[in-house]
């Protein structure tokens, strides 16, 4: 491994690495544009420019590769020149519109101007005009006059998802960025390019407009869309909440993880989230089935339900948790199950159509927490029922009792006739879930979840990774995490374990189940834990 | 005598021909080069001080040094024939007067670095010159020099022609790669160098058409005898492109020793109607500029780079005293502006900001802080590019408004 010297301080990286990682390691940030980690080097903006031992000229720092006794110097009077005058390249041709565009804020043409910019404009003359506001795709705008050329969006679309539709059309100042002819900037993962455009060329058509970027709030999540447990930001606009038809959450982001996701995430997680503030949310416990539904507090609910789990015996409750679940809420039914001696529990139920799956990060089970919910252990037990049995059973009438946790049963890949029959047998049906659907319609009690931006948890991934969530916003209504309504009807069973907080929850389930045996959210941080080794099936 | 290698057939009645190119002598470079193992023409050539004739100057011979050593796999020879640079056209009349001393040279440039596959890249522009070429590979393979086991040697070699589509930038060696690998003709970064990954991944030497067109004299004469006809550091002679006013316009082939006051007054016959002489632009457009007092210069690679501008294309352009400088100026700034292929930010962005404000002085709209702004952005941006597109534009930047800056301030009115 060649060792080099930057800025006067050793270090040692592995053979390949360019000058702009290898500072990057020391916790030297080189300026740039074009470069990034997860793309071919374009040395195209020439920000990056440093200077190499001896060489009377500065060289860009991504395209150089550390060769053993480098010596770097990333702040000579030489270097910061270079700087300030490429960034006066950068800019003269830039509209400068900053008051109308939504980058502001998070736009590295502002940040880097203030830290290495600063020059007296002198660009008197008329600028290149280029087409604006053209939509490239669903998700995308371009402002091609703000763009700065880094090609960027352009390698992403050769590179990662290999769809090509992007390329640098024309010549000279009058470059721009476009779509081929018959493009359409559609690929599962084009959301990406808004991330990685340093400037306000690209900007989200969802999120564009809604709110400055200033008053949001930024917390580290999981994205719920699929089993591949993608690390993401949820960035919330609690300042402002006049702002953008009061949506708490304004948009996610996906957030570095060297084995889960990279940089990316696809569409679909990214604009997933719309359920959180969507009409359908479920926000106060009601009792009573369809137009009898009346509101009701958590302290008259608790003790009804609790009521209806003891009317019944152990064979005639089912319970149908859900993968969507985070794992400190299905360890905590799993308890309650036990105490209860029920057998009958699943967590299965099949989509009525088979979700899609690609080589890049989409994965076809739509669930985060599925391999949570196997190695908690949320299966039927002892000879009882698994969801399909728990249905027919229902309509035999053998099953009076089915607490349904969040799935929507009418729209699996059951007859939706069966179903509804089977749930409309039931004498007591309990829905347990963040938004309505036809479950909680038919539903004689209905118990409102906290999203997963609201509360903290963990997931499962499908390679069996425990990755925390934080909380981002409080609860809608009397919404409460699931493990929190678990809890409660547990202790008015008479459950002894009360955890008061996630991490409690997490603590117990590390204390009895195998496969989480010595974790702690601690021990987890921001990148997780493998538990589970799929290939081996047994604990990693 | 005068030496005249390249040009010495040009004056013969279908002297594009492979009858007229064997009677003079043509192809026996060749059999001579056949003879001798690769490694020692590339000897021979480094000995002869041939330097690359397309503009760098780089001396072929090392360069085709740069291959790496028991490489595996194909290595391409690529014929640079984009003349673009304005001022020269040389390259036009060897393709035109002379194809087949352009593919002697490539057999024995192809043999000597290990290529079986070489390319011509030949200007869009260049319609008739292209079709003269492509009858000479014809002829060529028709007998029996192109193609399989050439004059049963063992050795094989094919030509493809390219056209390119009017891209000044493919003319700069990594663009034309890009360009005949069928994408955009946007230079590459370097490193890697195009002999160790060029073409198509592979080890490619790219050279000049006269560069090629001299390989069979120094294997028919030998390196010493070439070497002998330049200066210390050059060899041969060179084709200079005479444009502008003088009496008589067109291509010489002089020894690199020539100095520019001769080729001016002697050789292309002074300035017409008895002009006076203003400036001389002596190697093609992204030259620096010379005043009328510079020009007893030597015309060698070394001579120019010594006066402060360089030997480049030898596209000589020759302007009289009723020539505006800050037109010139604005002229050449539009070409740049006009060709920047705007893949890297110093170029794309500044050289329409020059151009814009070269124009403003032109039109009498010119502020005082102007030439100083395009002097510094000049500077500023040079040597911060991908390739040297955009040190070849401040050539003329800095030189136009450092010798003749009189000449701009009196455009520029006074506040």
């Amino acid at each position: 491994m060649p060792k080099l010297t930057i800025d006067g301080r050793e270090s040692e990286v592995p053979e390949g690495t360019g000058v702009i990682e290898a500072a990057r390691r020391l916790g030297i940030e080189v300026p740039h544009y074009c470069y990034h980690p997860g793309l071919s080097i374009a040395g195209q903006c020439r920000l990056c420019m440093v200077e190499i031992g001896n060489n009377p000229r500065p060289q860009i720092a991504c395209n150089t590769q550390v060769v053993e006794g480098m010596v770097v110097r990333t702040e000579t009077p030489k270097v910061l020149e270079t700087r300030q005058a490429i960034m006066e390249f950068h800019l003269i041709n830039h509209p400068l519109d900053c008051p109308v565009c939504d980058q502001a804020g998070e736009c590295w043409l502002q940040i880097y101007y203030m830290k290495h910019g600063l020059y007296e404009p002198r660009m008197v003359d008329e600028k290149v005009h280029k087409p604006k506001a053209v939509p490239l795709g669903p998700h995308v705008i371009l402002d091609a006059e703000r763009c700065i050329l880094c090609s960027r969006c352009v390698r992403f679309c050769d590179e990662i998802t290999g769809t090509g539709e992007l390329g640098i059309f024309q010549r000279g100042d009058h470059s721009e960025i476009g779509l081929f002819p018959g493009r359409e900037l559609a690929n599962p993962y084009s959301g990406n390019v808004v991330d990685i455009c340093p400037v306000g060329a690209l900007t989200d058509r969802d999120f564009r407009f809604a709110v400055r970027v200033w008053y949001l709030e930024t917390a580290k999540s999981i994205c719920p869309g699929c089993s591949r447990g993608c690390n993401i930001a949820v960035h919330s606009n609690l300042r402002r909440p006049h702002h953008d038809g009061g949506r708490r959450v304004a948009r996610l982001k996906p957030r570095y993880h060297a084995e889960v996701n990279r940089w990316w995430i696809c569409d679909a997680g990214r604009y997933g989230y719309k359920f959180v503030d969507d009409p359908s949310r479920v926000r106060f416990p009601t009792r009573g089935r369809g137009d009898a539904a009346a509101e009701v507090g958590w302290d008259e609910i608790v003790p009804l339900i609790a009521g209806q789990l003891r009317r019944y015996q152990p064979g005639e409750i089912g319970v149908l948790a859900s993968p969507q679940m985070a794992n400190e809420d299905l360890f905590l039914l799993r308890r309650l199950v036990d105490h209860l001696g029920l057998a009958h529990v699943d967590f299965r139920v099949p989509p009525s159509r088979p979700g899609d799956e690609d080589r890049i990060l989409i994965k076809a089970d739509k669930n985060p927490n599925r391999r949570g919910a196997e190695l908690i252990g949320l299966g039927p037990r002892d000879g009882g029922l698994d969801a399909r049995g728990m249905l027919r059973a229902a309509r035999e009438r053998r099953i009076k009792c089915l607490w349904v946790f969040h799935h929507d049963l009418l729209a699996s890949a059951w007859p939706e006739g069966e179903i509804r029959e089977a749930l409309e047998s039931l004498e007591c049906l309990l829905f347990q879930g963040s938004n309505g659907n036809g479950v909680r319609l038919l539903a004689h009690y209905v118990l409102p979840s906290a999203a997963w931006v609201e509360r903290e948890g963990t997931f499962t991934n499908f390679e069996g990774r425990v990755q925390r969530f934080w909380k981002a916003v409080e609860p809608l209504g009397a919404a409460r995490a699931d493990w929190e309504i678990v809890a409660r009807i547990g202790e008015a069973l008479g459950l002894s374990f009360m955890p008061d907080t996630g991490e409690d929850c997490f603590k117990a389930l590390a204390a009895t189940v195998p496969a989480f045996a010595g974790l702690s959210y601690r021990e987890l941080r921001d990148t997780g834990r493998l538990v589970w080794d799929c290939a081996g099936r047994g604990p990693a | 005598m005068r030496e005249r290698l390249l040009t010495g057939n040009f004056h013969l009645p279908q002297s594009h021909t492979l009858r007229v190119y064997r009677e003079t002598g043509g192809y026996a470079g060749l059999e001579k080069a056949f003879a001798l193992p690769p490694a020692a023409i590339t000897e021979e050539v480094k000995k002869s001080n041939l330097r690359g004739l397309g503009g760098a100057g780089f001396p072929t011979g090392i360069k085709w040094g740069f291959i790496p050593k028991g490489h595996q796999g194909p290595i391409y020879l690529v014929i640079n024939a984009d003349e673009g640079e304005p001022g020269t056209f040389k390259d036009r009349y060897l393709l035109e007067k002379d194809p087949h001393s352009l593919i002697e040279g490539m057999i024995i440039s192809a043999y000597a670095i290990g290529a079986h596959v070489a390319f011509i890249y030949v200007r869009g522009e260049y319609v008739r010159p292209w079709r003269i070429l492509r009858q000479a590979v014809e002829e060529a393979y028709a007998a029996g020099f192109l193609g399989r086991n050439i004059l049963g040697s063992g050795f094989d070699l094919d030509v493809v022609i390219h056209r390119g589509a009017g891209a000044y930038i493919c003319g700069e060696e990594t663009g034309l790669i890009s360009s005949l690998e069928g994408k955009k003709g946007w230079p590459k970064l370097k490193p890697p160098f195009p002999a160790v990954r060029g073409a198509f991944g592979a080890p490619t030497i790219v050279n000049n058409v006269e560069t090629i067109c001299h390989v069979p004299h120094i294997m028919r004469r030998g390196a010493e005898w070439f070497a002998g006809l330049g200066t210390n550091t050059q060899g041969g002679t060179r084709m200079y492109s005479v444009s502008g006013h003088v009496v008589r316009p067109g291509v010489y082939e002089l020894p690199v020793s020539v100095t520019l006051r001769t080729l001016i007054y002697e050789h292309a016959g002074g300035l017409p109607n008895g002009r006076g002489l203003k400036a001389v632009v002596p190697g093609g457009s992204s030259a620096a500029i010379l005043r009328a007092g510079e020009i007893d210069v030597t015309m060698d690679v070394d001579g120019l780079k010594n006066a402060g501008t360089m030997a480049g294309s030898a596209g000589v352009i020759v302007m009289d005293d009723t020539v505006s400088i800050p037109e010139a100026l604005m002229v050449v700034a539009r070409f740049y502006a006009h060709e920047s292929c705007g893949q890297c930010t110093p170029c794309r962005e500044s050289t329409g900001w020059i151009f814009k404000m070269a124009k403003r002085i032109v039109e009498g709209k010119g502020r005082k802080e102007d030439l100083d702004t395009i002097l510094d952005v000049a500077r500023r941006g040079a040597g911060t590019t991908i390739c040297a597109f955009y040190d070849g534009a401040v050539g003329p930047y800095i030189s136009y408004i450092e010798k003749f800056r009189e000449e701009f301030e009196a455009l520029i009115p006074r506040a």
